[in-house]
């Protein structure tokens, strides 16, 4: 353990009013849920925040409930929680999916679909889930809530529109129409941090995401434009070569990212026809 | 903000939790809270207030699984093993391979392979006393 721990210190909130009350007084505390991203930058000693606010007592934030038509999944539900969700697996399987794959069953009885939202990495797996859904975050201050289409929350690298008093209290998905397509690309099955995770939606026009390849999870606005003009898989090829702009990095090269993307938009679409 | 891993090495002297990675990988620090498998090394102290914490010098009724371990070439070196062991005690009763696999792939072991740790926890079910 690289952080001096005697510098750091925790609120323990009972309730979501008392959380909300303390993000108030102390804007720019940080949550914290299941504590598998963050204890890894505490571990490495590369995490800048001295002060944290715990969620693991509120227990009313780990409700999935459906609401009308649509799936409302509290921000503390664990991925085990969504992998025993009725609800998620019968409206949203693609989440299930992807929460599968995620880290181990260790990593899964521990961390949070409100946790990978808040963390942001580009390589987050539920991500492109939720922007393939067409999914609302919700937020919540002391103020009241307010809801983000999921195409909006982030801003850039790791930065979103949350501020500093608020807590992502709920993800929203509404109704999805259409057969629904995941798939993960690491090194290995479990425990691997992506390469490159598409997820998608074979609506009317399709909805196409994909994680690993810029600095926040991406649609693919023109990518599905031209699915839905032409239908053309060889033309929607080329079409997301243009349009996604990974990177070289330690998990992977650009070229494989871009030829990989490829090969799943022609999967996804060959297996969902 | 102290890991339980830490409380549980240092204050109480449980040192059969191991730290392998410290980053959530490995499975090494392995525990159960309240009877699922959990890294030790990402969990803060003030996470499992009133919760029940089991390592494994108090899994009780596991005898089955350790003998197993022992006879079948399931520990080498014998760090992964506590938390292989954990985890295993994690599985639902009658686990097939595939679970076995999948509930034990957040257990990393360098030395022995998988395969006799896997016929580890297979024997361990079929024998008299299978763990609780």
């Amino acid at each position: 353990m690289r952080t001096a721990l005697s510098s750091l210190s925790l609120l323990e909130p009972e309730s979501l009013p008392e959380a909300l009350s303390m993000l108030r007084d102390a804007p720019g505390v940080t949550p914290l849920a299941g504590g598998t991203d963050l204890y890894v930058s505490l571990n490495f000693g590369t995490l800048p925040d001295t002060r944290f606010l715990d969620l693991s007592r509120i227990g009313s934030l780990r409700d999935i409930r459906l609401q009308k038509d649509v799936v409302s999944i509290g921000a503390l539900s664990t991925y085990t929680d969504l992998l025993r969700s009725p609800l998620v697996a019968e409206r949203v399987p693609i989440l299930a999916s992807a929460a599968r794959e995620i880290g181990g069953v260790q990593i899964q009885n521990r961390g949070t679909l409100g946790g990978n939202v808040a963390n942001g990495s580009p390589a987050g797996d539920t991500l492109p889930v939720l922007a393939a859904a067409d999914a609302v975050v919700v937020l919540e201050s002391a103020r009241g809530a307010r809801r983000v289409p999921f195409g909006e929350f982030y801003t850039g690298y790791r930065q979103s529109v949350r501020r500093g008093d608020e807590l992502i209290v709920a993800i929203e998905i509404p109704a999805i129409h259409g057969r629904q397509w995941f798939r993960k690309v690491g090194t290995r099955a479990a425990q691997a941090i992506s390469k490159v995770v598409m997820a998608a939606v074979r609506s009317s026009p399709p909805r196409i995401a994909l994680g690993s390849v810029a600095p926040t999870v991406v649609r693919l606005p023109l990518t599905e434009a031209s699915l839905a003009a032409s239908g053309s898989i060889e033309e929607a090829r080329r079409v997301l070569a243009r349009e996604i702009h990974p990177i070289d990095d330690l998990r992977s090269t650009a070229a494989y990212r871009r030829r990989v993307a490829e090969n799943l938009l022609a999967q996804f679409w060959r297996e969902t026809s | 903000m102290k890991r339980l891993l830490d409380v549980l090495r240092e204050d109480f002297g449980l040192t059969g939790t191991k730290e392998g990675c410290g980053e959530g990988e490995c499975g090494a620090c392995t525990v159960l809270i309240g009877g699922e498998a959990v890294n030790s090394c990402l969990i803060p102290f003030a996470q499992v207030r009133d919760c029940a914490v089991t390592t494994i010098e108090g899994l009780t009724g596991a005898g089955a699984l350790q003998e197993a371990f022992i006879r079948e070439g399931g520990a080498q070196c014998g760090i992964c093993t506590p938390g292989m062991i954990l985890a295993a005690a994690a599985l639902p009763a009658g686990a097939d391979l595939d679970q076995i696999r999948r509930g034990l792939a957040g257990n990393i072991c360098r030395c022995t392979g998988y395969e006799g740790i896997y016929r580890s926890i297979r024997g361990a079910a079929q024998s008299p006393s299978s763990p609780e």
